[in-house]
């Protein structure tokens, strides 16, 4: 590849080495192959998602027959319609957008409170702390005392049993811990100098110079509580409290159609088939992740090289 | 690994005098105790909902009874490891875990390192950017979501596999109830969801090695796939053997949510695994004792595994996790 950015002579004899090299047959079946394999598997992975956001938009008849692949068919928005408005999803999305937004404000400020102190090279206790949070990665504890844990705590039925045992993790806490260290040593010191606390000197520099770094563990603690589904299953037996995975599980693999979904159908005298609606409640649950998501691949990324640096 | 600072290996190598060790601790505490009294929320959580959890696989050693709480419950002794051999279906559910664990390995372990190379030798930029974000996507999703597109896409009547499948002139797969095909299906979906986003360790391995290696291949007359096959894959071979060890540490771990998000009665018989069962026998119907030995027991392994995995890496001369 001719780099056309760099003018020294070095890159340009390079270059015109490069040019006069005779094109070899074997790296361009290469390429060709390569370029293939990608395209093919990339398609694979993305196929059953287009698929199934056909579906949710396709008629009855052409689901049936089979015409639905990457595009609806006989378009009609009943499917989605029927999903957003029945209140039993809509009860389920509520819990998942306080576990959230509540969850997500209470994970951020003890993510903080706990990483901040850690990051600061002058604190001279903070090695003990940092292996007992380590090990806590590495070793863990059994579900059945977890789950024991969260009973005797009173929390079952509670949506605290969703909050409170995943409040601060560990790895977040790291990421945010290299954060704070890589900001500059000379505002604190000039800040001490003036008689600035630490206390006053977190809130008045470093959560405001952090807004960046804040906002996407805030958004990696709220893509967790939308997925999160297990903690759920452990800790909540009200149908009231269940959020909205633990509702898509029963509409999607136990396929129980809601009886509200149903008579709403008859109601509006929708005829919809099962493949529709769930593709529909697919749709609806994966939207928001897709809306948020060329932050989180951007900074997920950023965050798993931290993670390797560091494990 | 561990993290140890300056200031204390220098303490540790030159003890101070107790009394100035005493002032200077005082002063320590006097310039910085609003950030240890910061830390202690951190402390008391991962105390409480960390370490109290690894305390207590003590109850597969009592009988454990709601009532009058972990301690003043009587000691079982072995009793519960020797009741858990003994179930039925305990056997069953090591060789699935053990089973689908291997399977994942075989097929997954490899996906996302060919999926690197190959993704490394694209030389169009933003085609490459382009991939590699839709290849992140599943990643993204619960398994929830991901199982109920595997159930809908798989499904005998409607599914657009069927139906492809039905237009070549194949008859139906009935992919979830089979015991090949579900096993199939769980293989692949795992590495539908985790492929694509394990390429990045990979990659970045792959940026760290020496262009001059590259060049100097090229001399020597080194085409596209000599380069990628001599010099890229023992560049990343110290990447791949660490994660290979950790998957071998895990052999007897299963995430819970993609066996339950694709587990269905049908195929109960190869699809429950160690924590399928904890949950279903031990938390459903609370025989809490006797699951916690099947979770002790599979802690142990786990560990054995990862030291004798670790152990063998590092006496065939390759660097381990430590």
């Amino acid at each position: 590849m001719v780099d056309k950015r760099s003018g020294d002579n070095n890159s340009l004899v390079n270059n015109s080495v490069k040019r006069r090299k005779p094109i070899r047959y074997q790296d361009v079946l290469f390429n060709i192959f390569n370029y293939g394999f990608i395209i093919f598997f990339t398609f694979l992975c993305v196929f059953p998602f287009l698929n199934q956001f056909a579906t949710a938009f396709s008629g009855e008849y052409a689901i049936q027959t089979g015409q639905v692949f990457i595009w609806p068919v006989d378009f009609q928005l009943d499917a989605i319609k029927a999903v957003l408005i029945d209140s039993v999803i809509f009860r389920a999305l509520l819990v998942t957008i306080f576990l959230a937004v509540v969850g997500t404000m209470l994970n951020v400020i003890f993510t903080v409170i706990t990483a901040y102190p850690l990051s600061r090279r002058d604190l001279k206790w903070k090695v003990p702390v940092i292996n007992f949070i380590l090990i806590t990665m590495l070793f863990s504890g059994g579900m059945i005392p977890s789950f024991l844990l969260v009973k005797e705590m009173g929390l079952l039925n509670t949506v605290w049993a969703l909050i409170v045992p995943g409040l601060v993790n560990a790895f977040y806490v790291f990421i945010m811990m290299s954060f704070f260290r890589s900001m500059p040593d000379e505002i604190r010191e000039s800040a001490t100098v003036d008689g600035c606390s630490n206390l006053k000197y977190i809130l008045k520099f470093v959560l405001p110079l952090s807004k960046a770094s804040l906002a996407t563990i805030g958004l990696f603690y709220a893509v967790m509580h939308w997925n999160s589904y297990f903690a759920a299953v452990l800790y909540i037996d009200n149908p009231d409290l269940y959020p909205l995975q633990v509702k898509l599980r029963n509409i999607l693999l136990l396929s129980q159609m809601d009886t509200s979904m149903e008579t709403l159908q008859q109601e509006l005298g929708l005829e919809l088939i099962q493949e529709s609606l769930k593709a529909a409640t697919i749709v609806y649950s994966t939207v928001p992740i897709l809306l948020v998501y060329p932050w989180l691949q951007k900074y997920f990324v950023k965050g798993v090289m931290i993670g390797s640096v560091k494990g | 690994m561990w993290v140890r600072s300056n200031e204390t290996a220098a303490m540790q190598t030159q003890p101070l005098p107790k009394v100035s060790r005493r002032k200077a601790a005082q002063k320590e505490w006097k310039r910085n105790y609003d950030l240890y009294l910061l830390l202690i929320p951190g402390i008391v959580f991962f105390l409480i909902f960390r370490y109290i959890p690894m305390g207590g696989y003590i109850i597969a050693f009592k009988d454990y009874n709601i009532f009058q709480g972990l301690w003043a419950s009587e000691w079982a002794g072995l009793q519960y490891f020797k009741e858990m051999v003994e179930l039925p279906n305990f056997w069953p559910i090591i060789r699935n875990t053990l089973l689908l664990n291997l399977w994942s390995l075989l097929f997954g372990f490899p996906a996302p390192i060919i999926l690197a190379l190959m993704l490394n030798e694209l030389r169009a930029r933003y085609f490459k950017r382009f991939t590699q974000s839709l290849l992140y996507v599943p990643h993204f999703m619960s398994w929830i979501i991901l199982g109920g597109i595997v159930y809908n896409v798989l499904s005998p009547e409607n599914g657009v596999v069927n139906h492809l499948l039905r237009a070549v002139g194949l008859s139906d797969i009935y992919f979830m109830i089979d015991d090949f095909w579900w096993t199939a299906s769980y293989v692949f979906s795992g590495i539908w969801q985790s492929a694509g986003w394990g390429t990045i360790l990979y990659l970045a391995a792959m940026t760290a090695i020496d262009p001059a290696l590259y060049e100097s291949a090229e001399m020597d007359g080194a085409g596209r796939f000599n380069k990628m096959w001599f010099i890229t894959i023992p560049g990343i071979a110290p990447t791949i053997l660490i994660l290979l060890i950790i998957n071998i540490g895990n052999l007897t771990t299963i995430g819970f949510e993609h066996i339950f998000a694709l587990q269905n009665p049908i195929v109960l018989d190869i699809s429950q695994v160690i924590s399928t069962f904890i949950y279903s026998y031990g938390i459903v119907q609370g025989n809490y004792s006797i699951t916690t030995a099947v979770d002790t027991v599979q802690s142990l392994v786990n560990l054995v595994l990862i030291l004798g995995a670790n152990y063998t890496v590092r006496r065939a001369g390759g660097q381990g996790l430590w």
